[in-house]
């Protein structure tokens, strides 16, 4: 069972440095989370969960300011709706959700579902249906502009939700309305559910450029260099809203699920949860 | 209708900072012009990209604001459909979505632009309500309730300009969720909304003109509906009509022959609506509502008054 007071909250100040060995370390340890919660139910998307676990936990843990009384200031939206089990974990490891939330997770009489649902603690909007949170987030930095706040908002995507028309209707809008206070991650672990986009939709490529083109700033990084993630949001220059394109692997951290498209929804059985155990825990070791 | 929405939003507008619109490439014409030049970032255009106009909205109200999104009523609801279910309903967020030329009112310009489902669609969609003005005195009361109310998603169908006063001496004030009484009656109930109320209110002349009394009512709330007022109509009157611009599956006529089977109304019930069919006519207003059955004349025929 994963040892949650072991876990070092707000190790980064938003001004300062981030401490890229203590994020690596969360997210093992989150990473164990999901798996141990895996073994209680069949509807997790584990691989969708880690290929974003790093961009994740930068968002809760470098970017997203905090109030005095240690509320989250700024928003973060997963428009990745089923990538949410790697939103939940953190949640739960900031006080904001419970371990009897997560224990309850896709069960009856339990409040968290595999997307999650607007007005549950900590979640901002209703995700799921793919395409519709870039928008969202879009109005809602909008609004702060519009009273005159400095709140922030972040938003995570799938690159399969670049296929999405409507994504495109926001990145148009976002950069007509010169959002700044916005900042978009694209999770680009190069596939949707069924197939790689560089094998079978080669035009979905390349990305930076047509985020630019869109009027965004846009950089790459490695989606799983927490401090390069970390680094590219604050190196921005900051006069329109931004896209970071992060090059990610689909089930990252355990060996078979990296890349292996049947991991998008199964569960590990007790042998897989062993080994998956095993590798997540080789770094705490050494 | 959409004058007097346009001229109510300006006002309402001018005294509650939290107002805004959000249109898709449709020109603001009168007040909404006024509107754009006073409050500049409360009038957003988001080109001709309906699922942003929604999703934005929603984003909006989230963060305190009250966005309506605006435009010609088939893309208010049809094409980003699912965002008005998931981003705005599904989320219960009070932005009311406004449907202009509901029903056929873009009598020229094809099926295209004819949202003659839009009522029955946006009935079926949990949290949302869904209000059809009759004129623009109705319009200017719903569209002050709509710009506080904290009940959830509305959808607004307006037709466009020119529409008569129709509800003037009614003998209800507009409430949500409640029917309104425009005539006295005893013999026939017409149940009608929208500006094919006019048509309600012949038919209901032409009675007169046959020596019966014919009660007029009108159901600007279609949902939620007002289960009770309806009800104790069915009850009261020995024959029922319901005229209305919209295809017969979900419309309203359909919903008030459940509502009185479930009550075991013995009333006879006459109902004439759009037909669920894509008409290739082009014409008036009033040539098209003929071209689906709906001519005053061919009204009072089926009713017996040739």
């Amino acid at each position: 069972v994963t040892n949650r007071s072991a876990i070092l909250i707000g190790d980064a100040s938003p001004e300062g440095d981030f401490h890229a060995a203590e994020a690596r370390r969360r997210c093992r340890i989150y990473r164990r989370r999901i798996i141990d919660l895996s073994q209680s139910t069949t509807a997790l998307h584990a691989a969708p969960a880690f290929s974003c676990m790093e961009i994740t936990d930068v968002i809760y843990h470098g970017l997203m300011r905090r109030d005095p009384n240690g509320a989250q200031k700024d928003i973060f939206i997963m428009s990745k709706g089923h990538g949410c089990i790697a939103q939940y974990v953190i949640l739960e490891n900031l006080g904001i959700l419970t371990p009897d939330d997560l224990a309850l997770y896709c069960k009856p009489g339990g409040r968290l579902g595999a997307h999650p649902d607007y007005e549950t603690p900590g979640i901002a909007a209703s995700t799921g249906s793919l395409g519709h949170g870039l928008g969202i987030a879009t109005g809602q930095a909008y609004a702060e502009c519009v009273k005159g706040t400095d709140l922030r908002v972040y938003c995570l995507l799938s690159d399969g939700e670049f296929q999405e028309g409507s994504t495109w209707e926001a990145m148009m809008t976002a950069a007509n309305l010169r959002v700044t206070n916005l900042v978009a991650f694209m999770d680009n672990n190069d596939f949707s559910a069924l197939e790689r986009m560089s094998e079978r939709h080669k035009a979905f490529y390349p990305l930076v450029e047509k985020a630019e083109a869109f009027g965004w700033e846009a950089v790459e990084v490695d989606g799983h260099d927490s401090a390069a993630i970390f680094n590219a949001v604050k190196s921005r220059l900051g006069d329109c809203p931004l896209l970071v394109v992060c090059r990610t692997t689909k089930g990252k951290g355990v060996s078979y699920m990296e890349n292996a498209p049947i991991w998008h929804y199964r569960s590990p059985n007790s042998q897989e949860y062993e080994v998956a155990m095993r590798e997540l825990s080789a770094e705490d070791a050494s | 209708l959409r004058n007097k929405f346009a001229d109510t939003f300006y006002e309402l507008g001018r005294g509650d900072s939290r107002l805004c619109i959000v249109v898709a490439d449709i020109s603001p014409v009168g007040s909404m012009s006024k509107f754009r030049n006073e409050f500049p970032k409360r009038f957003v255009n988001t080109g001709v990209s309906e699922q942003i106009m929604i999703g934005l909205a929603a984003g909006m109200c989230q963060r305190g604001l009250r966005p309506f999104a605006y435009t010609i009523a088939t893309f208010a609801l049809y094409r980003p459909f699912e965002f008005v279910r998931d981003d705005l309903c599904y989320q219960n967020l009070p932005v009311t979505v406004v449907g202009i030329g509901g029903g056929v009112t873009y009598s020229t310009l094809g099926a295209t632009h004819h949202a003659q489902e839009d009522v029955a669609i946006a009935c079926s969609i949990p949290n949302f309500s869904v209000i059809a003005p009759c004129d623009p005195t109705e319009t200017e009361a719903v569209t002050r309730w709509c710009a506080v109310q904290e009940h959830g998603p509305v959808y607004l169908r307006l037709a466009k300009a020119g529409e008569p006063d129709l509800t003037k001496g009614a003998l209800d004030p507009w409430r949500f969720g409640k029917l309104r009484r425009l005539r006295r009656g005893t013999d026939v109930c017409i149940l009608s909304y929208g500006t094919i109320t006019k048509r309600a209110l012949e038919v209901a002349d032409r009675y007169a003109a046959y020596g019966q009394q014919a009660a007029v009512a009108v159901v600007p709330t279609l949902k939620p509906l007002d289960r009770k007022g309806l009800g104790e109509i069915l009850r009261a009157f020995p024959h029922v009509v319901v005229i209305e611009e919209c295809a017969p599956n979900g419309s309203l006529s359909s919903r008030v022959k459940g509502l009185a089977y479930e009550i075991g109304a013995s009333c006879r019930l006459d109902t004439f609506t759009l037909q669920d069919a894509f008409i290739h006519c082009y014409g008036s207003y009033d040539d098209i509502l003929a071209a689906h059955g709906l001519a005053t004349a061919d009204i009072c025929a089926k009713l017996g008054m040739s």
